[in-house]
């Protein structure tokens, strides 16, 4: 295996920072160059540049470098951390268009991995019950779904327009239970939960440290192609809320824009308001091609991908390990016998 | 007091209130499994199907007959629709159930899921979106699934048509069933078509509101007499047949993509159940007994 030099963009959040750290110290990776806006806490031997995806200077590190392998993990994902909805639609939208340019030109790279998320898919009705990778994305769609499909579209331009560029598109679902919770944490953060009333979506998260090992492997062992990352498996929003040990505040669908609004104004949650059709009918996808023909299968499933999100925010409150006990409790004591006690 | 409880009460009373609590524990902790189509056997087996048990076994006496036929591997049970609301669906899970142990997996319309209420208990009943994609999946997982190619076509069709088989759509559910090389169960359910006789179908209303149709059936002639009580369905006696299976597999996948051995397989599976049908009319006393 030859010696990997890769650059990561979106290197600011904690979880790509950790992936940056894990790239570092993988044997066949010489050089590991991470950009972002921000620099994170802890980066050790990761080479760091700041700077926007659109600025210059990423193309002339991509070249100056040698750059073998592109990670690009740099979308926006939230609008008030981003900047605006606007801002964030720019940076990622443009900043995506400029890098893959950029990436064009750099001729000693071979690898593009793109983190992508399965928001693609859409969320609606007449949606298959579960997503596979050929399933069409939604063509209708606007807001940060949109930027994704138009994202990955730049990234198939340039694996045809440069043959010997190889693509690794990989389409995460919600990250729990890491390093770094995704903006579903904060939502279980709330004091209750707004749920739309009538509907209850099918969630699907992934482990962080799934998330993490399924871009090493992508770099170090690249498998092109399109796949799906999810942990198996689905919870229901309404048994989450239940795990997460929270009330639920069923909202009639006229009202869900305006409660999310006063969600993010309350400052708990980063909720693009975009993405409330995934409140009414939630997304799943099928993850049989990542363990086929990726050779992954993620360490946790949905539902314990969950669990290990709950745990690592030590919920307070009952949670279920007290009701199991007070149901044994009880139960144990209705069998004595009468008189006994 | 809990003490006194149990005198009074007798033995039994721990067992059945520990499982209660059993129940209530594991729903108010979310301490349940769903399976990627939202199937949550929880939530089936403790409420939907007790819920619909008394409707099966005492207001329709649902007879069940062949049920020897339904094969143990991925099936497709093709049915005949019909009743102005989609009673036939939940009678035909709790025989199937009650048959083999497994939770039949129903497709069922768009309009299903972007119904509030109906659409989530209807996923969480073992229900999904009718399309290629799922079907194959749950298929291929040894599933029984469950389609009524008729749709909103047989159940809306008026009640002086009873019993006629509606078209059935393009026959997708025989691609299905050849792509997958599964055997195609045909099944007959007497009953259902009396239950909501439909007069006449305002075209105009349904139109108006995106509604496959929309019925005015005979009970709402009894309503200004009896009020809500006259909307329940009438009890009709039903019995729910399963015919000799189908086999596909000598067909061989590549025949789902030939519209003729498709429309051919699915007119023979429309006839046997329009068969069946016809042969258990012939035998019915009464509709009510």
């Amino acid at each position: 295996m030859s010696s990997r030099r890769v650059l990561l963009t979106g290197v600011g959040r904690p979880i790509m920072a950790r992936m940056a750290r894990r790239l570092a110290a993988h044997p066949d990776v010489d050089l590991v160059v991470g950009v972002d806006t921000h620099e994170p806490r802890r980066l050790g031997p990761v080479r760091f540049v700041r700077a926007e995806l659109s600025n210059p200077i990423v193309g002339a590190t991509l070249r100056d470098e040698g750059i073998d392998t592109l990670v690009h993990a740099g979308m926006h994902t939230a609008p008030r951390a981003a900047g605006g909805r606007r801002r964030m639609k720019e940076r990622n939208v443009i900043g995506s268009m400029q890098l893959l340019a950029a990436a064009q030109h750099a001729e000693d790279l071979r690898h593009v991995v793109l983190k992508s998320f399965t928001v693609l898919y859409g969320s609606d009705a007449a949606d298959p019950g579960v997503f596979s990778e050929d399933t069409p994305v939604d063509r209708t769609a606007s807001g940060f779904t949109r930027d994704v499909i138009d994202v990955e579209g730049y990234a198939t331009g340039l694996a045809r327009r440069r043959p010997d560029l190889d693509l690794t598109t990989l389409r995460f679902a919600n990250f729990v239970g890491g390093v770094e919770d995704s903006a579903l944490s904060g939502f279980f953060s709330l004091p209750v939960v707004p749920s739309v009333l009538g509907f209850d979506p099918r969630l699907q998260f992934c482990h962080a440290e799934d998330a993490v090992e399924v871009v090493v492997r992508a770099v170090t062992d690249p498998r092109p192609g399109l796949y799906n990352v999810a942990g198996p498996g689905a919870l229901y929003l309404s048994q989450a809320i239940r795990q997460a040990g929270r009330m639920r505040l069923p909202v009639p669908g006229a009202f869900v824009t305006g409660m999310a609004d006063l969600a993010n104004r309350s400052g708990r949650v980063d909720v693009p308001t975009d993405q409330l059709s995934f409140l009414l009918f939630g997304r799943v996808v099928d993850v049989t091609r990542l363990v086929t023909e990726f050779g992954y299968t993620p360490t946790h499933t949905t539902p314990e991908a969950f669990a290990a999100f709950l745990e690592r925010r030590r919920q307070r409150g009952v949670t279920r390990r007290d009701l199991l006990a007070l149901q044994q409790a009880v139960a144990a004591r209705l069998r004595q016998p009468a008189g006994d006690a | 007091m809990l003490d006194a409880l149990a005198e009074v009460l007798g033995d039994g009373l721990p067992d059945h209130l520990d499982r209660v609590a059993e129940f209530l524990r594991r729903r108010f902790t979310g301490d349940y499994e769903i399976d990627d189509y939202g199937l949550d056997p929880h939530l089936t087996e403790h409420v939907l199907i007790p819920l619909v048990q008394p409707l099966y076994r005492h207001w329709f006496r649902v007879a069940s007959h062949g049920r020897d036929t339904i094969p143990p591997g991925g099936a497709l049970v093709v049915a005949n629709h019909a009743g102005t609301l989609p009673v036939d669906g939940l009678m035909l899970h709790v025989d199937l159930w009650e048959a083999s142990g497994r939770h039949p997996r129903e497709l069922g319309a768009d309009l299903v899921f972007e119904t509030p209420v109906i659409g989530h208990f209807a996923r969480k009943s073992g229900v999904t979106r009718a399309n290629n994609r799922d079907a194959d999946d749950l298929l291929a997982r040894g599933e029984l699934v469950v389609v009524f190619p008729e749709g909103f076509k047989g159940l809306g069709k008026p009640f002086a048509s009873r019993y006629q088989l509606e078209r059935f759509g393009r026959g997708g559910f025989v691609a299905t069933a050849l792509r997958a090389g599964v055997p195609i169960v045909p099944t007959a359910i007497v009953g259902s078509e009396e239950i909501y006789p439909l007069l006449w179908d305002a075209r105009q209303i349904a139109r108006a509101l995106g509604l496959p149709y929309f019925p005015f059936v005979a009970q709402m002639l009894a309503l200004p007499f009896l009020g809500p009580v006259g909307l329940l369905p009438l009890p009709s006696k039903w019995s729910i047949t399963y015919g000799e299976p189908i086999d596909t597999s000598d067909l061989g996948p590549d025949a789902a993509d030939d519209p003729m051995v498709v429309f051919e397989l699915a007119d023979r599976v429309r006839s046997t159940i329009q068969d069946m049908l016809t042969t258990i009319l012939m035998g019915r006393q009464s509709v009510f007994f």
